[in-house]
């Protein structure tokens, strides 16, 4: 791990997550009893150093937005644990995690919902400030207009409201407001999903800047394998509520092991008119995570599934010496 | 444009302006936009949100939401017959029969209330006189011809009892019942997942082979339009400023804001880039629009008479290639 800290002595990670599960029950019948679960995250474990990034990736309902959530204990997780430099976050212990929270931001994927209409943009970064009861009204004030500078907004923003400004621009209150805290540890849920090319590169440069500048370690999700590999030294795939496979960036894009991601890697359409796609077109749909197939999950899709497949769960398993490239799949080698 | 004989032309739009009425005055979403359409030619259409992709895809069908908004001028010539003079039930005729669209978000484009093989029977009896039965037995067959598993189980369903991937082939197979000449296709696979845009498009594809049609793809991604288009025009503030066969724009896009897009797409590269490539500053409003080119702004080769005039689509000497900057690339 990265040995950027500040201060801190310290050989372990920032971020540890073990066995994290998120299970949500469904509810039926005349009295409402539980009849099925969902499961969005089952078995995740992962840690992350300090400053690093690890990029989160996988289709619509694979659960990595309530991974993320369920890390900041914004949904409390169903079992499992979840140590900050540390120490284990406890949802039963109040006070105790909105301290921590100081450390631990999210940016969201929607500029326009995550941004109350009748705030304006200063009181909207200052929010967290408040929340936490941190310093002065003046020192609150001068604080929000640093960060302003910070993401490239202009100072006159201050007094406005989020409706005022072009998508691009209200990720950047969304980020500015996440920053104000000058935590350790942000969750960027799909930040750049909701925005157009050409400002999704200046919103990326941005984080990326971020990250250099304050040392700030990023769980980036995104069901974009191009945006994640432009910003993640570690990246890890999710397939119904699993991390399937899990290794440095250069790794996972230069020889991807399990055949999930190498249909994802070659799903992307490319920008080049001359290369006619090798595509791994996968047939059917993502199964339903409340009940999910047997033995291996991707085994309904899988192009090399054999009869193991069906009857056993992969665990994740290393594949290199080192340990940095798992993949959860009977056939990897 | 194009040199050929306009009989065999399929769709020639010219000089088309479509504006909306708005609280704070009237945008010009579509200012001034031509181009042509062979048969069975695939054409992608563009551009970031707000470009008026969208508008002019909406304008070919007749489907302006008026009011607010209006083709101000201009003409939309399909088979030699004006789309923009005919009455409302003329346009119906043409309309789900000879062009035909798929829209973004299957979820809302589908009746929630009706099963999807009523809604598919209804295109199929009005346009072709189907009896119910006939309608019925059609709608099973283009459901099978969309690579839906289990067709005669699947007509009875209700829209929501489908994934989104298999809403959007329900929506094709609709759009494709009655063997249209042209389809436009709204950011057809931008709701779903990629492993399910991969499917998706290689269907697509291959009916319009099939069919033998024509397809305007309006999207705002380019990978999309690189892997499925001939030729593709390019979109800025209501205005065309490129329109080129697909190699040449890809290998040396002519105009700076194309360029800009190309450079800026995030991709997946063998070498991780320290920093992206991007296009400075934001789109203007259209309501408040510079005098000369819409681009100056935000362009690394603006000059002078770039601000005074708007560039005109012109097309450059030995090249398909139309491009509307002074200063093309």
């Amino acid at each position: 791990m990265s040995q950027t800290d500040k201060g801190v002595k310290s050989s372990a990670s920032l971020l540890e997550v073990r066995q994290l599960k998120k299970y949500f029950p469904v509810r039926g019948g005349v009295f409402g009893r539980i009849q099925n679960q969902v499961k969005a995250v089952d078995d995740v474990s992962f840690s992350l150093g300090r400053g690093q990034t690890l990029g989160l990736v996988g289709e619509s309902g694979c659960g990595k937005s309530t991974l993320g959530r369920a890390v900041l204990y914004l949904q409390s997780p169903s079992s499992g644990e979840v140590y900050f430099e540390g120490e284990r976050l406890d949802a039963r212990n109040k006070p105790a995690l909105l301290a921590r929270r100081r450390d631990m931001q999210i940016i969201f994927q929607d500029p326009f919902a995550s941004l109350s209409p009748r705030r304006t943009v200063a009181q909207i970064i200052r929010e967290p400030l408040d929340v936490q009861q941190l310093g002065s009204a003046a020192e609150r004030r001068e604080r929000v207009e640093a960060q302003l500078n910070v993401v490239g907004l202009r100072q006159n923003a201050l007094n406005r409201y989020p409706h005022e400004f072009s998508g691009g621009q209200r990720q950047r209150i969304g980020i500015a407001r996440a920053l104000v805290l000058d935590p350790k540890f942000i969750v960027a849920d799909e930040p750049v999903s909701a925005l157009d090319v050409s400002v999704q590169s200046q919103v990326l440069n941005l984080i990326e800047k971020l990250q250099a500048d304050h040392g700030i370690a990023f769980l980036f999700i995104s069901h974009d394998l191009a945006v994640i590999q432009h910003v993640s030294n570690v990246v890890a795939v999710m397939y119904l509520g699993r991390i399937v496979e899990q290794a440095s960036a250069t790794e996972i894009y230069r020889s991807p092991k399990h055949p999930y991601t190498q249909a994802l890697l070659s799903a992307i359409p490319q920008p080049d008119p001359r290369r006619k796609p090798d595509r791994i077109v996968l047939q059917g749909d993502v199964p339903s995570p409340m009940n999910p197939p047997s033995g291996c999950t991707f085994h309904t899709r899988c192009p090399l599934a054999v009869e193991q497949c069906r009857l056993e769960n992969p665990v994740l398993t290393k594949m290199n010496s080192s340990g940095t490239h798992q993949v959860a799949c009977h056939l990897a080698e | 444009m194009s040199q050929r004989d306009s009989s065999e032309t399929l769709l020639r739009v010219l000089d088309l302006v479509v504006e909306f009425d708005t609280d704070q005055g009237v945008v010009r979403a579509v200012d001034g936009v031509s181009f042509d359409l062979q048969p069975g030619e695939t054409m992608g259409l563009v551009g970031e949100s707000g470009c008026g992709k969208t508008v002019t895809g909406l304008a070919l069908l007749g489907l302006i939401p008026s009011p607010p908004g209006r083709i101000v001028s201009g003409s939309i010539e399909f088979l030699g017959q004006d789309l923009t003079a005919l009455a409302e039930n003329e346009l119906r005729k043409i309309r789900g029969s000879d062009i035909s669209m798929i829209f973004q978000e299957p979820m809302t484009a589908l009746n929630p209330v009706f099963r999807i093989g009523n809604q598919m029977s209804d295109v199929l009896r009005l346009h072709q006189g189907l009896s119910r039965r006939q309608a019925r037995a059609a709608a099973i067959e283009m459901l099978a011809k969309v690579g839906i598993p289990d067709p005669g189980q699947r007509v009875d369903d209700y829209p929501h009892q489908l994934s989104g991937g298999m809403r959007q082939r329900v929506m094709i197979a609709m759009a494709l019942s009655c063997g249209p000449k042209l389809l436009v296709a709204d950011e057809p696979t931008t709701a779903l997942d990629v492993t399910t845009q991969a499917q998706v498009l290689e269907q697509i594809t291959k009916l319009q082979g099939e069919f033998g049609m024509a397809m305007i793809l309006v999207t705002h991604d380019l990978g999309v339009v690189a892997e499925t288009c001939q030729k593709a025009i390019v979109m800025y503030c209501g205005r065309i400023v490129e329109n080129s066969p697909i190699a040449p724009m890809f290998e040396s896009p002519r105009h700076p804001y194309t360029a800009g897009l190309l450079a800026s797409i995030p991709r997946v590269r063998a070498e991780r880039v320290k920093e992206l490539p991007v296009i400075p500053g934001i789109v203007p409003d259209l309501l408040h629009l510079p005098t000369g080119c819409r681009f100056a702004d935000r362009c690394s080769k603006v000059q002078g008479r770039c601000r005074q005039s708007i560039p005109q689509l012109q097309q450059l000497a030995d090249t398909k290639t139309l491009v509307a900057c002074y200063e093309p690339n």
